[in-house]
């Protein structure tokens, strides 16, 4: 019963499987670039930054079809510019990095839906903007795989000065150290990251994965690492929960998973140890000092 | 008396207005010198521009200083972040591991040192959120303590902190002169500067004297320095001072 429920779908159906593992390794690295996302105030910029991969994905589409290597690498590469272009038009005017990461988005995802009207049916678009989790194929697997890998090694290498730029960017700067260098480094991560949740969740929900855990984990826990340790598996719990559910019901996978994670949030949110609705409602005496 | 610092006809703007206005002057070297002025007359800026964080830069700067530390005010910091009260100290010798390197036991040894030296044993495991103005101030002073620099600038160092808490940390600033370091501190109490600081440079945008603290802060010069805080005129024209080409 339970194994029938549990563990047989991912048994018998490969693309279960291919799902389960593609779930694991956006687990594991977005999770990560979630929680400094939330550190660095930037949750909204990084939803922004993943619905402006939609321009690049969609010239992708239109060039090589339904190939993801294609519209993956378009999703990159229109991410990285939006994000670089936003950075830019920041420093150099007196637009607010979020204004003109609000407009260069609008923008993308607008021309985005025009591109892919061009040539696809309303179904090629469902797949881009909400994604196809169950179509993940080998090599999109090992897309999804490499860019995790990718990220945890590279977080792992700018992690220092990252942290230092989150909490006192002067600091860096006195030293004569460009701490811009690591914030775009981090923002290449995350589109990296964005490009491989595409495939399974689409461009508008990329985040799910990523966001929603990370804010979850900041119920329970208040270190980097302890959050992106909490994130983690909660974020894996979703996908898998989610993929079981999906095919149980027969619904739609991407928006299942998300829902799941949100679950998730709403749980952390009111049942959290740190800062939640329980801690904030219980009044346990007070200690001595 | 050496000098540790010479500005020269030096002019710092943003947006075309100068915060900082043909200000020449000597800093001595292993001294106490508190920069002093009214609201918005560019205290701030100067120390951005030692340290090569300002937008734009007319004149020169000479600095013999081989390593400089510096004080933010505390409103550039994000206290919320998630880091410790010993991580945020060890950062002081970044100039040592840099970011990729790993810190040493000595290290490790002279943050503990550091960390007791400002009166905060045992707060080590902290996070940096939950300690008071005062505390978190003591944790910035730490980190001063371990980047052993040979200049010292340090923003506002006691605005909002009690009395308990600027005499030890001003016994800190003191021990940094005897150690041969030069502070510049941006301070509002004159009573302090009087009383600690030998050495005073009064700031209006524009420079109204330098040098001995008796002399500068005399009762003229503060009315000076108000008068002209006054009459800043936001919709000025284009400065027609020349700029002198070599000093």
């Amino acid at each position: 019963m339970i194994y029938e429920y549990l563990l047989q779908p991912f048994a018998d159906f490969g693309f279960m499987r291919r799902a389960l593992v593609a779930c694991l390794a956006l687990s594991v690295s977005g999770s990560a670039i979630g929680v400094f996302l939330i550190l660095r105030r930037m949750s909204l910029m990084g939803d922004a930054l993943a619905h402006a991969l939609l321009p690049g994905a969609a010239l992708g589409f239109l060039l090589g079809g339904l190939s993801l290597p294609a519209m993956s690498l378009g999703g990159f590469v229109a991410g990285m510019a939006t994000a670089l272009v936003s950075g830019v038009v920041a420093r150099f005017t007196a637009m607010r990095e979020d204004a003109s990461f609000a407009a260069a988005y609008l923008t993308a995802l607008a021309a985005g839906v025009l591109i892919v009207s061009l040539k696809g049916s309303a179904v090629d678009l469902m797949n881009i903007l909400f994604g196809a989790i169950l179509g993940v194929d080998d090599t999109a697997l090992m897309l999804v795989v490499g860019s995790a890998t990718i990220t945890l090694a590279g977080l792992a290498a700018i992690y220092r000065p990252l942290v230092v730029e989150c909490f006192n960017p002067g600091f860096l700067a006195a030293l004569g150290i460009r701490g811009a260098l690591y914030h775009y480094l981090f923002l290449a991560l995350a589109v990296l990251n964005m490009v491989a949740a595409f495939q399974a969740l689409g461009t508008l929900m990329a985040l799910g994965l990523v966001l929603l855990p990370a804010v979850a984990a900041s119920f329970w826990a208040r270190e980097v690492w302890s959050m992106t340790l909490i994130a983690a598996p909660m974020a894996f719990f979703s996908g898998a929960i989610g993929l079981l559910l999906s095919f149980h019901a027969g619904l739609p996978s991407g928006p299942v998973i998300v829902l799941i994670a949100s679950l998730c949030f709403l749980v952390s949110l009111l049942g959290g140890s740190r800062a939640s609705v329980r801690a904030r409602l219980s009044h346990p005496v007070h200690l001595r000092g | 008396m050496t000098t540790a610092l010479r500005l020269v006809d030096l002019t710092v703007s943003y947006d075309r207005h100068p915060a900082v206005h043909h200000v020449s002057a000597e800093i001595p070297a292993a001294e106490m010198t508190a920069i002093v002025g009214p609201n918005g007359a560019g205290k701030s800026t100067l120390l951005k521009a030692l340290l090569g964080l300002a937008p734009h830069i007319e004149g020169r700067i000479e600095c013999s200083a081989r390593r400089i530390a510096y004080l933010p005010q505390q409103a550039e910091i994000d206290r919320s972040f998630p880091i410790s009260v010993f991580d945020t100290v060890l950062l002081g010798r970044w100039s040592r591991f840099g970011g990729f390197g790993a810190a040493t036991k000595a290290d490790l040894h002279d943050a503990h040192h550091a960390i007791e030296a400002v009166g905060l044993a045992g707060f080590e495991r902290r996070p940096i959120d939950t300690l008071s103005v005062g505390q978190f101030q003591r944790v910035l002073f730490a980190r001063l303590l371990l980047q052993d620099a040979d200049l010292v600038l340090l923003d506002e160092p006691f605005a909002a902190i009690d009395a308990k808490t600027v005499a030890d940390l001003m016994r800190l600033i003191q021990r940094w002169r005897d150690e041969k370091r030069t502070v510049i501190a941006v301070l509002h109490d004159l009573d302090q500067v009087r009383r600690d600081f030998p050495n005073s440079l009064l700031l209006a945008r524009e420079l109204v004297d330098s040098g001995p603290t008796s002399r500068v802060l005399s009762s003229e010069n503060l009315l000076r320095a108000r008068a002209m805080a006054e009459a800043w005129d936001e919709h000025a024209g284009a400065c027609e001072m020349p700029m002198r080409l070599s000093a």
